[in-house]
């Protein structure tokens, strides 16, 4: 099982809580996901106090939360965005965004290295949005991240895995590393492969807050997780290209 | 003062974050806060001073992905 800096869920699906119909049905998400921690942010608070009775709802879940930094386009904003999330949330988990392209929500990795090691070094225990890129991952380590969080495919998209051949790269090259896909899952399949790959966690939102049902999708993606987790754990066959009898070729009756 | 509030001119009587955030009836929220960009601790909001067209930043815990 792995170990977010010290953290071992039982499940280990990182639930987004933005854009489901009503607070109620985010609830009824969370709990038949089994997540174990959710995702939240800081906006501008209104005068009528919308940020407050959100905040009661996501304690009463009684769930860990995971701060982002979503929106944050240079260092200095993500950092300040982090300090600000962890005196709200009294938390030093920090997922740490820092968007570099907006039509494809791509990290700009470059300050995402410089943005880690500020808050690495200020206590945080930063979660890095990043892409499969294997240097930058030894970067984000270099800077004291503990976890790496390559994205699946661009936040919101529901484009499932990619680069299945870099995410499985990206698993090789760092085996002990905590890995979790985040951003792109499109379907509890896109979650069941890359646990199949020996992913550790997925991070997702948009797949499970916008479908019909959010709270049976969550579900779905529960049992999908635990599934590719169990079988990863089961050690998969190699794909092969032809066909190979299952059914025993000795003793077959001669009919011809 | 004139203060530029969560992106809109605000005048406020007060002359520290911590009063502004009293005055404009963000006190005993939970809200963090920054001044000009920069993270201000809830512990040093008496003690930060205010000047004209300063940028205050007052953000809560919202939905995110």
């Amino acid at each position: 099982m792995a170990s977010f800096y010290g953290f071992e869920p039982d499940n280990p699906l990182f639930l987004g809580t933005a854009q489901y119909p009503s607070p109620a049905i985010l609830a009824e998400a969370v709990k038949r996901s089994g997540a174990e921690v959710v995702t939240v942010s800081l906006r501008r608070e209104s005068s009528g106090g919308a940020g407050q009775a959100f905040w009661a709802l996501i304690r009463e879940l009684g769930v860990k939360v995971l701060p982002n930094t979503a929106g944050c386009h240079t260092v200095k904003e993500a950092v300040t965005t982090a300090q600000m999330a962890r005196e709200v949330f009294g938390t030093d988990w920090i997922k740490l965004e820092v968007i570099g392209e907006d039509d494809t929500l791509r990290p700009d990795v470059i300050a995402l290295v410089e943005a880690a090691r500020i808050l690495t070094d200020d206590g945080f225990k930063v979660f890095p949005y990043t892409t499969e890129d294997l240097v930058v991952g030894g970067r984000l380590l270099d800077a004291g991240c503990e976890v790496l969080m390559p994205w699946g495919a661009p936040i919101g998209s529901g484009r499932g895995l990619n680069n299945p051949y870099g995410l499985r790269s990206m698993r090789q090259h760092f085996p002990d590393v905590p890995l979790v896909v985040d951003a792109g899952i499109g379907l509890p399949s896109h979650a069941a492969q890359a646990m199949e790959m020996g992913y550790d966690g997925i991070l997702l939102n948009t797949a499970v807050a916008k479908a019909g049902d959010p709270a049976a999708m969550a579900e779905a993606f529960a049992l999908a997780i635990r599934a590719g987790r169990q079988a990863f754990a089961a050690q998969p066959i190699e794909a092969r290209d032809m066909a190979a009898p299952s059914t025993p070729v000795m003793g077959k009756a001669f009919l011809a | 003062m004139t203060l530029l509030l969560n992106g809109a001119p605000q005048d406020v009587a007060a002359k520290t974050l911590a009063d502004a955030l009293a005055e404009l009836g963000f006190g005993g929220r939970i809200v963090a806060t920054a001044v000009n960009g920069d993270f201000v601790p809830a512990r040093k909001r008496a003690e930060t001073a205010l000047s004209e067209g300063d940028r205050i930043e007052i953000v809560a815990p919202m939905q995110g992905g």
